[in-house]
């Protein structure tokens, strides 16, 4: 706290101590947190040494959850009240979850996004993902030993603005300050570029539990620029699981099947699938529930055959991303693999046939995003070293447009447009003495508003009666750097404004956010989040106190403007204070400390001269007993 | 830290904030390396970590580097930012009287895309697409000279509606092969 408080030695915080941040990869099937240490980024492990965490929830009735491996453990037991890969119902409509007669899950159609029933209650996605991102917080707390500054969350390229949105939402609701949001493939790049010191064009194929992604990158020193992007964010290794479980009901005959064996075989399907990496033939048995017994075998050569159309489903974007690149196969001197799901070897066959090379499978698919997600962190969080100096410039992975009339769409921005970006758009009314016009907001590439996702609705009001064309409203998408949209409007001649962050069709509102929140401080057995804001108010108070009573006593040693301006400092602190936001407490501190250096500085001139005025020399302290009492503290 | 203000003005124009002088001809390294330049300096992740304003500074310049990069880029969107600084717009609403003869020929590439795309013959529209743009990359050069060398705007505004025609051809044959890959 600057000189006015006279530190203990070793007491203030060093000023370039290291940030603890992390970098958190919130998969479909697992879930990994990565955090560099002594310049090196590592995953970090659970207590048992294990560096997955499944992605899955188990509630209680009494409200508790269980995540993990425990409750990875309980899913054919309790399928109902155990939730597996929630990622696929992130920011998503009962409409849009394919497969889902064959989920265990009771689902509830929500306005905005589905919900899902469980022994506690009814739970949104997003309250599940908080779960896994809680837990994966408090491990990395654990093991670092202090309070997060703030953590990359990836997510799928193709994740569209409602999906995203719902991702921040859950960090947010598990105490995690987003630094930023991540496209997975791009977390990947930084990985394997930064590792291998590569140039030039990379692909990035992405094959998740339950996402594909795939990214083409230009490598240069030190800048990582996405050309294109594209992919099926509800296509990924479940859907082999699925046809595989498919072709066992249908090749055992089996009757309609109670959740808890369904459960059970699509466990098994997916053993048979990792099995098959390895092997030419993978057994298959199971003992169900009703009694059924399933003995059956199963080769590469159908493997392959039942998963054909989901290979030439991720061939498809891969085109699209090159000819959206302006390039061909030819140009990409490098395709980096990611993702549990590309450890099947028809996949590695067929993205090496497409792309004419090998692909790269030097780096762990399953680690290597979070530990791109993870070095990004550290820079964010500015524990910057010399030569990490890497520049990231991505995309929007699907264009943003209106809705006009006809139902059609205008698109506003378009996709792989390098973000942050902004476009401003005029529209006019269409009848004599219109005082209001409605704007709907969508994502995707069709010409029809039906067939692309609806982001939001809002009304621009208080339009001065014109005639018909006479209004001029400006509408301005921007695009930040973690991919969101928020868009306003403003009537041009008469300065009406209605302005929105797009969120409530598909994600959460602001104050179902507020109520998750309260619920889950209610829930939560350490309230440190809270306790963080507390202790950071009462020392602004303490700050704003003691500035104050040295202005009072020193007013002297200020002109009048530096008076003014560490005056208006306080204000703000005093304002921010009374906030929730705990950044904007400390950068609210942080200027007033600046605004009031040279004013320290002064005064502690005084001080000293007022100590020596009349002493002699020999009086003073020596700098030997200087040195010891430091010695004491250190 | 260096503070996202420093040097870079809002209000300047694209080339001016790239520090290009403004012409058709531009150098695409050149472009590329000041783009990344500008962008190391103002891009949000490097105030990840900064008070509220200053985050919120770097997102507005940042933008403006993206869109000045955007268009200085495009050779097309280049040629009628340049015409709109000459005060010369292409005015592209109301100005849509062609020569009949460029409308007839337009009509007959527009056949001969629809009619490949009917019949699904993916390499025919692999050879549309490379005489397109034949077609545009003599065009382009027509209006480097007419607005580097000669400054007659009229002329390069009458080229640049042209090109916006051939522009959406090819957008159009990018469509059709998309159609045919899916």
């Amino acid at each position: 706290m600057a000189l006015l408080h006279i530190a203990e030695p070793g007491d203030s915080a060093a000023p370039h101590q290291h940030r603890l941040a992390v970098g958190i990869d919130l998969g479909t099937t697992n879930s990994l947190v990565a955090t560099v240490r002594s310049g090196l980024a590592a995953v970090l492990s659970d207590e048992l040494g294990r560096p997955l965490l499944p992605s899955v929830v188990r509630y209680h009735p009494d409200g508790s959850t269980e995540v993990g491996y425990a409750a990875q453990g309980e899913q054919a037991r309790d399928p109902r009240n155990t939730i597996v890969s929630v990622k696929r119902f992130m920011g998503r409509g009962l409409a849009d979850i394919a497969h889902r007669e064959s989920m265990p899950y009771v689902f509830e159609d929500a306005p905005g996004m589905v919900r899902l029933h469980t022994a506690a209650g009814v739970k949104s996605p997003v309250e599940v993902s908080a779960e896994i991102l809680r837990t994966l917080r408090h491990r990395a707390e654990q093991s670092l030993g202090g309070e997060l500054v703030g953590a990359v969350i990836t997510v799928p390229a193709y994740f569209d603005d409602a999906q995203r949105q719902a991702t921040k939402d859950a960090a947010k609701l598990a105490g995690l300050n987003v630094l930023r949001l991540l496209n997975e493939p791009t977390a990947a790049a930084i990985a394997y570029g930064l590792d291998n010191a590569a140039e030039g064009i990379y692909a990035v194929y992405d094959l998740g539990g339950g996402t594909f992604d795939i990214s083409i990158l230009r490598l240069s020193r030190g800048v990582f620029e996405v050309m294109a992007t594209g992919g099926d964010s509800a296509l990924g290794g479940d859907d082999f699981d699925q046809r595989i479980f498919c072709w066992i009901l249908e090749a055992a005959k089996l009757n309609p099947l109670s959740a808890e064996d369904a459960r059970l075989l699509l466990t098994s399907a997916r053993e048979a699938k990792e099995y098959l990496t390895n092997h030419g033939v993978a057994p298959i048995t199971a003992r169900l529930n009703s009694g059924e017994r399933v003995d059956l075998k199963l080769t590469t050569e159908v493997f392959t055959e039942i998963t054909k159309t989901l290979l030439t489903k991720t061939i498809q974007p891969v085109r699209k991303a090159l000819r959206d690149a302006g390039l061909s196969v030819s140009d990409v001197k490098g395709v980096v693999m990611v993702g549990g799901a590309t450890r099947m070897p028809q996949i590695q066959r067929a993205v090496g046939e497409f792309f004419q090379q090998q692909p790269l499978n030097n780096l762990d698919p399953d680690r290597v995003v979070a530990l791109g997600a993870a070095t990004q962190a550290n820079l964010l969080a500015g524990n910057r070293n010399a030569g990490d100096d890497w520049l990231l410039l991505d995309v929007i992975p699907l264009s943003l447009g209106l809705e006009t009339m006809g139902g059609l769409v205008e698109k506003l921005i378009p996709r792989n447009s390098t973000i942050p970006v902004a476009r401003a758009q005029e529209f006019t009314t269409f009848r004599d003495g219109q005082t209001a016009m409605a704007l709907h907001v969508v994502q995707g590439e069709r010409e029809l508003v039906t067939d692309c996702r609806s982001l939001a609705r809002f009304e621009l009001r208080g339009i001065p009666p014109m005639v018909a064309g006479a209004a001029r409203i400006r509408v301005t998408f921007q695009v930040d750097a973690d991919g969101l949209l928020s868009v306003s409007a403003r009537e041009q001649t008469s300065g009406v404004e209605a302005g929105i962050t797009v969120k409530p069709s598909y994600g959460l509102s602001d104050d179902e956010i507020a109520n998750m929140l309260k619920d889950s401080m209610a829930h939560s057995k350490d309230d440190a989040l809270r306790r963080a804001l507390k202790e950071a108010q009462v020392e602004a108070q303490r700050l704003i106190e003691a500035v104050q009573s040295a202005m009072k006593s020193d007013r002297d040693l200020l002109t009048d403007e530096q008076f003014a301006a560490i005056d208006t400092a306080i204000g703000r602190l005093q304002a921010a204070a009374l906030g929730e936001d705990r950044r904007q407490i400390s950068q609210a501190m942080n200027d007033l400390e600046a605004e009031t250096r040279e004013f320290a500085a002064q005064r502690m001139d005084k001080t000293i001269r007022k100590a020596m005025a009349g002493k002699r020399i020999e009086d003073l302290p020596g700098t030997e007993a200087s040195t010891e009492t430091k010695g004491e503290h250190a | 830290m260096d503070s996202p203000r420093d040097e870079i003005n809002l209000n300047s124009d694209h080339f001016a904030l790239f520090g290009l002088t403004p012409a058709f001809r531009v150098d695409p390294l050149a472009l590329d390396k000041r783009f990344r330049e500008l962008q190391a300096r103002v891009h949000p992740d490097r105030f990840a970590h900064a008070g509220d304003s200053e985050r919120r500074r770097s997102l507005q310049l940042a933008t403006r580097v993206n869109e000045a990069y955007q268009t200085l880029k495009n050779p097309l969107l280049r040629a009628q930012y340049l015409l709109s600084l000459a005060g010369s717009d292409v005015d592209k609403e109301n100005n849509t009287a062609m020569p009949p003869e460029f409308l007839m020929e337009q009509m007959e590439w527009r056949e001969a895309v629809a009619e490949a795309r009917q019949a699904s013959e993916y390499g025919e529209l692999e050879q549309l697409h490379h005489r397109v743009r034949q077609r545009m990359s003599k065009r382009y050069e027509q209006l480097a000279e007419l607005l580097d060398d000669r400054h007659d705007y009229v002329q390069a505004a009458d080229r640049v509606r042209r090109l916006m025609f051939l522009e959406k051809l090819l957008a159009e044959i990018d469509d059709g092969m998309a159609a045919l890959e899916a």
